[in-house]
């Protein structure tokens, strides 16, 4: 099987100056919202240490809450469904679907369902289904997965929408104006909202206390998927379960501040039940968590409420796109969550880092990603995955810090190299270096002998 | 007592200068410091890049080199953040827990430790960017990070202030990596570039032409990418302005 290189996937993006710059000065912008936004709560750095505690706690008596919630949400009459792997949420969607004689589905944005594959294992069972999600919307149509969490098609320009619509659904395709473009969508989306037999929705947290779920979303995407069929389901990671009221309100005002820097998300949609003449399913799956909360190495990416914020202050991010990372989570937190579902093919995410430590310090809930790198790294060695040349690198860096004799001889030639080498090769192509850097100008001699030389009271 | 000067791997060979400032910087104020002549590196480069292994026997020959000080302090935030913050490559012994105990970057030990108040040799009547190097804004709290909700400070802001004539400014995005990264800067140069690239010109938009900072090793590739692309820039090592070397 093929490892992702994204370092490759990125340069594309990287080089494509008006995709990255724009990319870029978006996602920086989200940053800086984010940072005014918080810094208007005083007691921002208690949230985020109490929304950790929180977070810790509920995984670590995950089977009384979500016990607690199946009772409660049994109660107000939704049908709970358990499933321990992608496959079976996919087949438990399906047989609901099924028994509801179902065609057409809208659904809200769920990372879950995603992570799953399931838009495509439906399509392939003959069940049409669109994304509600504009940004979801416009990756359906162009056949790419989303790449960033919460703006799935941050990564393209209103003229790359303008030309997709115009192919997909015959718009103009010199008009690149958002107010057009969303009209062209919602005239032909309504038509499937009307004709939808079921819809769908993901899970941002659900409620052991109430047995309801919350939906946050900025188009209110969840509420025209949940709200017009006759059936309606749900999906969602056992990790969504918290305990009660009291704890939702804190992630509700932490969530859409830092991930967009508004005060609160446009639709925060509880939904309690199924209305009138509606039935109402969610399925709780696994799909890994399981392990996942079981490590005393990495449990704590679980607690993870998928805000993007990583994503937007990720200075190697907003530079690549998050397609880069070619995998269901990017990012920050896609580099720490995908190599613990698979170690060979994400072996090389972990190096997309230059380990600032940004990550770790917009986190909401004080996941440690950017040491989360460092382990993935040493397991990446540990299993044997790294590439060769950075292992004959670091073989030849580590016998040159063996001891000050060879780092000095090391040194030696290193300076004699910079002196006398000609321009001609240093700054050719067998020196990476020299792609984006001048070659440093070499010293007449280093400090060590410098002080050798001198008196050591200078 | 005992104060070892360790000079990292890069600056020995590559900012000699950066490193005898700090020396000398030091010596105003304590008179027996000594510099770890048989030290090398911290091992970050291995370490950082997942070999553990590999690290181990460098970490613990520098161990042993660093306990007869009382405290060490290094030019470099970067290298002292792996000191403190993840030398553990090596099994937890009495060495290896006083290395993460006593070592100082210099920005920290003049602050906290000496509690400097004045440096009237130190003269640079110039706007500088101050660069915060990630590792010594977040691994070693020198200043606010802007994540963070708490109240302002910047240790090597306090330290600046007192160099006559030197007035204090920042990039646009103020603390936004620069993109060395260590080996990053080889494994995804052209990432790292633009990131480089980015920062520098960040400084030529505000006309800054002058930028320093606690760790060389952000100032070097800032330095080079300049270079590279022809943007006017000179980059001090700060101990070098603290010391009144920088012109």
């Amino acid at each position: 099987m093929r490892q992702v290189d994204q370092v490759k996937l990125g340069n594309k993006f990287l080089n494509d100056v008006d995709h990255r710059v724009s990319h870029d000065k978006c996602l920086w912008e989200a940053r800086m919202r984010r940072d005014k936004a918080v810094s208007a709560i005083p007691e921002w750095e208690e949230m985020r240490i109490l929304a950790s505690q929180v977070k810790l706690h509920t995984l670590n008596h995950l089977d009384e809450y979500l016990e607690e919630f199946e009772k409660n949400a049994i109660a107000n009459g939704i049908h709970i469904h358990w499933a321990k792997d992608a496959a079976e949420h996919n087949d438990i969607m399906l047989s609901i679907l099924k028994k509801h004689n179902v065609r057409i589905v809208t659904k809200g944005k769920s990372m879950l369902q995603d992570e799953c594959g399931m838009r495509e294992f439906l399509e392939r069972h003959g069940i049409e289904i669109y994304e509600a999600d504009l940004g979801e919307r416009i990756q359906q149509l162009d056949d790419q997965r989303p790449s960033h969490i919460v703006m799935p098609a941050i990564h393209k320009l209103r003229k790359d929408v303008a030309n997709l619509f115009a192919e997909k659904l015959g718009s103009d395709p010199e008009m690149d104006d958002p107010y057009y473009l969303n009209g062209v969508m919602r005239r032909d989306m309504r038509k499937k909202y009307i004709k939808a037999d079921a819809g769908m929705t993901g899970v941002n947290f659900a409620v052991a206390e109430t047995g309801g779920i919350v939906v946050c979303t900025n188009e209110g995407n969840a509420d025209i998927s949940a709200n017009i069929p006759p059936l309606y389901v749900a999906s969602m990671g056992i990790e969504k379960v918290i305990p009660g009221k009291k704890e939702l309100a804190l992630f509700i005002r932490m969530l859409s501040r830092n991930a967009l820097g508004f005060d609160i998300t446009q639709y925060t949609s509880h939904f309690h039940g199924p209305r009138e003449g509606q039935e109402m399913h969610i399925i709780i799956v696994d799909n890994g968590r399981s392990e996942r909360v079981a490590s005393p190495d990495y449990y704590e990416v679980m607690k993870c409420i998928r805000c993007g914020a990583c994503m937007n202050t990720c200075p190697i991010f907003r530079r690549t796109s998050g397609l880069s990372y070619d995998a269901p989570y990017m990012g920050p937190i896609g580099i720490v969550l995908e190599p613990s579902y698979d170690l060979y093919k994400y072996a090389q995410l972990p190096y997309s880092c230059t380990h600032c430590g940004s990550c770790s310090a917009v986190c909401p809930v004080k996941i440690p990603i950017s040491d989360l790198i460092f382990y993935w790294r040493d397991q990446v060695v540990a299993h044997g995955y790294d590439l060769k040349t950075h292992r004959l690198e670091m073989d030849a860096a580590a016998l040159v810090l063996k001891n000050s004799g060879n780092l000095a001889k090391a040194e030696k030639v290193g300076l004699w190299a910079l002196k006398h080498v000609p321009k001609s090769i240093a700054e050719s192509k067998l020196n990476p270096w020299a792609d984006h850097h001048s070659n440093p100008t070499p010293p007449d001699k280093t400090f060590r002998e410098i002080i050798k030389n001198k008196d050591k009271k200078l | 007592m005992k104060t070892g000067f360790f000079i990292p791997c890069y600056i020995d060979a590559l900012m000699p200068q950066a490193a005898m400032s700090a020396y000398k910087l030091l010596q105003r104020f304590i008179s027996d410091v000594e510099v770890v002549e048989k030290g090398t590196c911290c091992a970050l480069p291995l370490a950082d890049m997942g070999y553990t292994r590999k690290a181990c026997g460098i970490e613990a020959s520098v161990a042993s080199l660093l306990e007869k000080y009382d405290r060490v302090v290094v030019p470099s935030g970067i290298c002292t953040d792996q000191f403190r913050n993840f030398f553990n490559a090596t099994p937890d012994s009495d060495a290896v827990r006083h290395v993460r105990e006593s070592v100082f970057e210099v920005v920290e030990f003049l602050h906290d430790v000496l509690n400097i108040a004045e440096l009237p040799w130190a003269h640079f009547p110039h706007k500088v960017a101050l660069h915060n190097g990630c590792h010594s804004l977040r691994g070693l709290h020198e200043a606010k990070p802007s994540e963070l909700v708490v109240p302002e400070y910047s240790k090597t802001e306090d330290l600046l202030k007192l160099v006559d004539g030197l007035e204090v400014a920042y990039a646009t995005r103020r603390d936004e990596c620069c993109g060395f990264g260590g080996t990053f800067a080889i494994w995804d140069k052209d990432v790292s570039g633009m990131m480089g690239l980015d920062k520098v010109m960040d400084y030529n938009r505000n006309r800054l032409e002058y930028v320093t900072s606690a760790d060389c090793s952000c100032l070097l590739h800032q330095q080079t990418v300049a270079n590279k692309y022809k943007i006017p820039l000179k980059a001090y090592y700060i101990a070098e302005i603290l010391n009144g070397d920088a012109i």
